[in-house]
């Protein structure tokens, strides 16, 4: 039985240099119609979403409603407490005194907030994801130090590998590579 | 002699933020070099802090085995060095959370030099403050029952008006808050410790942490609003945290706790506190770590200048208070601020003053602001008069309150001077650890202002 092992291709990726090198290779790759890539850089890139084609993080709409949430737990901790399950009367004030539920009210709102920001921001970005076909490339570790990275997925519609490679290389890449999956 | 200026950039007018034009990679390596090959000067920091600790370890396990007695607490002075000592290193904590949030919000870009560091310092003081809280009962395992929100033996709850329970929701979710601001920002730099590393060890540890980041621009997007409103958030948290730590002196009946001048005036007094420990940690680490061309005179200026301003609003609020005494017409409190002028601890009182009010004077001077030397000399004194402050506010209160038959004289014991000594122990060995296994510099973010970051660098338009 000889079978010859046929590699899976997850895409191609194309190496830059310069934050500015990365940058319009984006625009053009975003105007040759691709869907399915992405742009890896070692910090972000002032406004490659843009040159990426990217929509608006929902994010804020995240952290809202999670700080909403802190804030009604917040309330609902100091009311049920002090008016419902053990009325006391405390220095002759209303047992629903809000302006003393101010503090805690107020330090639960941020704190669920900032919980809805970080777990938020890493369920959106999929993380933690500790492999990654990207990590095969040898080249991919100066990502994280002075190398900015195109990647185009084979899964995208556009995704022709001579046509592509040529693309990539217009735009001044200084290597392409083809990433094994 | 002419005063060193800054060499300024010839087309955007302003000082190049990273000396010496490096490459990102130049920057990479300066940050973890460190790291990755430590000097023998960490190895002295360390155990010497190490050793520090140790007397923290001695002074609390007598303190569990006997109890609060062996401090020197009294009948009037029934809060001693355990709420100074608490009060003073939440406020060491307020530097860390204003450079790396209010001045990522005014879009300071010299921040990013030193906010990494600022906030491990952040955290770092604020464990030592809940420390306090925890031990002051010298039965650490009932009091961490007492501070949650939960009913007692008797089915009654903590009371939700009161300034110290607001305190628990106050520092633990500023001490939260703090951590996860902290770790999101260091993601993109475990990446690139997990990328360099050279040991298998290393490799893992690093790669978990940093939870398989690759830079992803569709990560970048969400990361950086992620940042931008986490700065949002905790900016006005750490306003609250030291005004609910005033609530704690200012909603009580007390001469000289209670007053409306309170809040900003302990934010203040927290800002300045803690930019003098952020300068006493920073002027070492940016010296031994060959940090220089990163962490820049300008840096040390723009911090002198903050010194100087917060200094100043202490001031201001300290001469304010006597004011509103003698305005107020109350005998007590106007009995309170004499005493604390001319009083038994007029001593301490005038440490405060010449610390906090004058020493930082001389940063009208730009010679000054750029002078390493003056720069450790006058941080250090901000240190011990700040903490004096906290122990003037606390304590001269205390001693002489309304009826002169209850008045008495507090005086430390050696215990109270081990706990205080020993959780600069315990600060300063986990600054070490951290300045050994992360990187101290925000190192994507400092690529981020580097001029080569800009997508139209070297352009001739815009």
């Amino acid at each position: 039985m000889s079978k010859v092992k046929r590699k899976k291709v997850y895409g191609l990726a194309a190496e830059y240099d310069t934050a500015k090198g990365v940058y319009h290779a984006c625009e053009k790759v975003r105007d040759a119609g691709y869907t399915v890539w992405d742009a890896h850089t070692p910090f972000p890139v002032h406004g490659l979403d843009k040159a990426m084609g990217l929509k608006p993080s929902v994010l804020p709409w995240i952290i809202f409603a999670m700080g909403m949430t802190g804030m009604t737990i917040g309330i609902s901790l100091q009311y049920w407490t002090s008016v419902v399950d053990y009325p006391t009367i405390i220095a002759g004030k209303p047992l629903f005194s809000w302006q003393a539920f101010v503090p805690v009210t107020f330090e639960l709102t941020i704190l669920l907030s900032a919980f809805g920001a970080v777990f938020g921001m890493l369920g959106l970005n999929k993380l933690p994801q500790l492999y990654h076909p990207l990590f095969n490339l040898p080249a991919f570790s100066r990502v994280t130090d002075d190398r900015f990275f195109i990647a185009i997925e084979v899964d995208d519609p556009n995704y022709d590998e001579t046509r592509t490679r040529k693309l990539l290389e217009s735009t001044g890449a200084i290597n392409v590579y083809e990433v094994e999956d | 002699m002419a005063v060193a200026a800054d060499k300024l950039d010839p087309l955007s007018g302003r000082k190049d933020l990273v000396e010496g034009h490096p490459t990102f990679h130049d920057v990479t390596e300066a940050v973890c070099a460190p790291i990755e090959s430590p000097s023998w000067r960490w190895w002295v920091a360390f155990l010497m802090s190490l050793s520090v600790l140790g007397i923290l370890g001695i002074a609390l396990a007598y303190l569990f085995y006997e109890g609060v007695g062996i401090w020197g607490l009294n009948n009037p002075v029934d809060w001693g060095y355990a709420i100074v000592n608490f009060v003073f290193w939440v406020g060491i904590g307020h530097a860390g959370t204003l450079i790396s949030a209010v001045l990522f919000l005014f879009r300071q870009k010299w921040r990013t030099s030193i906010n990494r560091a600022s906030e491990a310092m952040t955290i770092f003081a604020v464990i030592c403050a809940l420390m306090f809280p925890l031990v002051h009962t010298g039965r650490p395992w009932l009091a961490a029952y007492w501070l949650l929100p939960l009913p007692n033996q008797m089915d009654i709850w903590p009371n939700f008006r009161s300034p110290l329970l607001w305190d628990v929701f106050a520092v633990s979710t500023y001490f939260t808050v703090s951590l996860l601001f902290w770790y999101v920002g260091l993601i993109p730099d475990l990446a690139t410790m997990r990328d360099r590393a050279k040991t298998k060890t290393r490799r893992i540890a690093y790669g978990i942490f940093s939870l398989g980041w690759r830079g992803s621009n569709r990560h970048w997007q969400h990361y950086e609003k992620a940042y931008l409103i986490l700065a949002g958030l905790a900016t006005p948290l750490v306003l609250s945290v030291h005004t609910i730590v005033s609530f704690d002196f200012a909603v009580s009946q007390l001469p000289g706790w209670h007053t409306t001048i309170f809040p900003p005036y302990f934010v203040a007094g927290a800002i300045f506190s803690g930019f003098a420990m952020v300068l006493t940690l920073m002027l070492p680490l940016r010296s031994w770590f060959g940090l220089k061309h990163i962490i820049t005179v300008k840096h040390l200026e723009n911090m002198a200048k903050v010194i100087l301003l917060t200094g100043t609003l202490v001031g201001y609020a300290y001469a304010m208070e006597f004011f509103i005494a003698w305005y107020s017409g109350n005998p007590y409190e106007s009995y309170a601020f004499a005493n604390r002028l001319f009083g038994d601890y007029w001593w301490a009182y005038w440490t405060m003053v010449s610390c906090n009010v004058l020493s930082p004077q001389v940063f009208w001077f730009k010679k000054a602001r750029r002078s390493v030397l003056v720069l450790f000399i006058v941080s250090i004194f901000v240190n011990i008069g700040m903490w004096f402050e906290r122990f003037v506010i606390t304590v001269t209160s205390l001693h002489h309150d309304f009826l002169p038959s209850s008045w008495d004289y507090y005086s430390p014991t050696i215990w109270d001077a081990a706990t205080l000594l020993g959780s600069f122990g315990l600060f300063f060995t986990l600054f070490c650890l951290f300045v050994r296994y992360l990187p101290s510099i925000a190192i994507a973010e400092v690529k981020s202002v580097m001029p080569e970051a800009d997508p139209h660098h070297g352009d001739d338009h815009e």
